[in-house]
């Protein structure tokens, strides 16, 4: 189901989840924006919200007090505009234990969708590093475990099967990113039931729209797309230029907010994982996931736009 | 294309610049007054290399000994670990660093420093001199907090480029290249790191290193005083 038109019960859960999170915020209250949209997880049917939160070297700031109280911040932010899915895994440094802090100041939202990856060569020493990861986090459990970067997936592949089996996590992903191993990411999804896939993908990395996205709603698997801004390269590259005179058209006042809506204006697109470490850039964001998104031409017309910079 | 071709030295870097710059900040405050003793030991060093003593060729690797033993787990396995998972692997290796100065050093007395008129002697006392007394002010000189200074035996690429220079200033010898491979290969990562951060000092580790190699590799002539093959 496209999650540009969502069911009136989604909205409604969505609002009441702001509400709820408006109420907990430690935070000062602020007109709250209009929820952002959803996605359907195609294996559920769950309804999360379509922008997450990424924690690749944004959240690795280790023990630092300021910088941890900075990343709560935008967790604070991120809960209080509608956000609701965050990413991270235990190559990412201290970025699990920043996350876990910030949940225990904050407290936990409700609906919060919690995704973290296995990454361990080792398949006998997946399960204890997902018991490690979770006790960083300070949940009870994971709702999404990815075999991160393929690495031994087949071991970690039935670990987490067995875990979805026992319900100790509710979904079963693998990732990649910068379009690397895409050949076996696509065998994997051939012969795996897979929850989710996690790739690279935005308006100039866009080598998964011809095989992986497709066969993502071929086979019923949601799509997390992760470095949607090039680690902030693309952003910087575009900050300069001028946004087209057409971007009002779908809703855009920033460069974040169109490479955002190009990218879940996919119909493969579950969520869209950006990281950031400032607050406005958090609420810009999940902003970019509420109001019209492109069609078709206008897909291909940002494209063009973009190329010819 | 093969898959390791794609990687680029941003792909290893898992923390800001500003995360970076800030843990010297907080290992600095975490660790005074440390860096009053750890200036006089530098100080010390310099003293007795220009006034040797008998005990001196011992004490010195000792005291270096002591430097890499303190960095590799106050700095880099309580501290920079903490963003850089990579360091538990590194911190082991200083303090097999600081076991084989101490061994060779301290224990079996192979190092001799002398000042001689050469120029791998030359080189080793301005890579000494350059880590104990120039290289605290280069935090400043970046536009970084004072507090941010990166001083010999409390963080690594002071303490590792002080190594090299005194290193050379052992002379030549068996045991020169296995107590320099070590301080080399960090500087390296240090200057990889600092590059990918688009730091301009990422050149001074590799200056370092590619001047200590230089010193190394200088024709000798005559037995001087140094290293005891």
């Amino acid at each position: 189901m496209s999650s540009r038109h969502p069911k009136r019960r989604a909205v409604l859960a969505a609002g009441a989840a702001l509400a709820m999170a408006a109420a907990t915020s430690p935070f000062p209250a602020r007109a709250q924006p209009a929820a952002p949209a959803t996605r359907r997880i195609p294996s559920s049917g769950e309804a999360i919200p379509a922008v997450g939160l990424g924690t690749w070297i944004t959240f690795n700031v280790g023990d630092d007090p300021v910088l941890r109280d900075e990343c709560a911040a935008v967790l604070a932010a991120f809960f209080a505009a509608g956000g609701r899915v965050i990413d991270s895994s235990p190559m990412y440094g201290s970025s699990q234990a920043v996350i876990g802090y910030g949940l225990a100041k904050l407290g936990v939202p409700p609906g919060l969708f919690t995704a973290d990856k296995v990454w361990t060569s080792s398949g006998t020493a997946g399960p204890a590093q997902i018991e490690q990861s979770r006790r960083l986090w300070g949940i009870p459990r994971f709702d999404l475990l990815q075999v991160h970067n393929l690495l031994a997936w087949e071991e970690h592949l039935r670990t987490l099967f067995a875990m979805k089996e026992r319900e100790e996590v509710r979904y079963v992903g693998i990732t990649t990113s910068e379009g690397r191993r895409h050949d076996l990411l696509e065998t994997i999804m051939r012969t795996q039931p897979l929850d989710f896939v996690q790739v690279t993908y935005n308006i100039v990395d866009r080598e998964v729209e011809e095989r992986i996205l497709p066969l993502a709603m071929e086979r019923g698997m949601g799509v997390i797309v992760n470095r949607p801004f090039q680690q902030g390269a693309l952003t910087r590259r575009l900050e300069g230029e001028k946004l087209p005179p057409w971007s009002h058209e779908i809703g855009a006042v920033t460069w974040a907010q169109l490479i955002l809506k190009f990218i879940l204006s996919h119909p493969a697109v579950t969520v869209a994982i950006p990281a950031t470490t400032r607050v406005d850039h958090v609420r810009e964001n999940v902003a970019a996931a509420t109001g019209p998104l492109p069609d078709a031409a206008m897909r291909r017309r940002m494209v063009t736009y973009v190329q010819d910079l | 294309m093969p898959e390791w071709r794609t990687y680029t030295l941003e792909d290893f870097l898992l923390f800001s610049p500003r995360v970076y710059w800030r843990m010297f900040e907080l290992h600095n405050a975490a660790v005074w007054p440390l860096q009053i003793p750890a200036l006089l030991l530098g100080a010390a060093i310099l003293v007795r290399l220009v006034r040797p003593r008998s005990w001196s060729d011992r004490v010195i690797p000792a005291i270096l000994a002591a430097a890499w033993l303190w960095v590799a787990w106050s700095f880099l396995w309580n501290r920079y670990a903490t963003i850089n998972w990579a360091m538990r692997y590194v911190a082991p290796v200083f303090a097999a660093e600081a076991l084989l100065l101490l061994w060779l050093g301290s224990l079996r007395g192979r190092l001799r420093f002398a000042l001689a008129p050469t120029a791998p002697s030359a080189i080793g006392l301005a890579l000494l001199a350059y880590a104990l007394v120039l290289h605290p002010l280069v935090a400043g000189l970046a536009g970084r907090s004072i507090r941010a200074t990166e001083l010999f035996a409390i963080t690594p690429d002071p303490t590792a480029i002080a190594t090299l220079g005194l290193v050379l200033l052992a002379g030549s010898g068996a045991v020169a290249w296995p107590l320099l491979v070590l301080p080399l290969v960090w500087c390296v990562l240090s200057w990889a790191t600092l590059h990918t951060m688009g730091a301009p000092e990422g050149w001074i580790p590799l200056a370092a290193a590619g001047l200590a190699v230089a010193g190394r590799l200088w024709p000798r002539v005559g037995g001087q005083a140094g290293l005891l093959p």
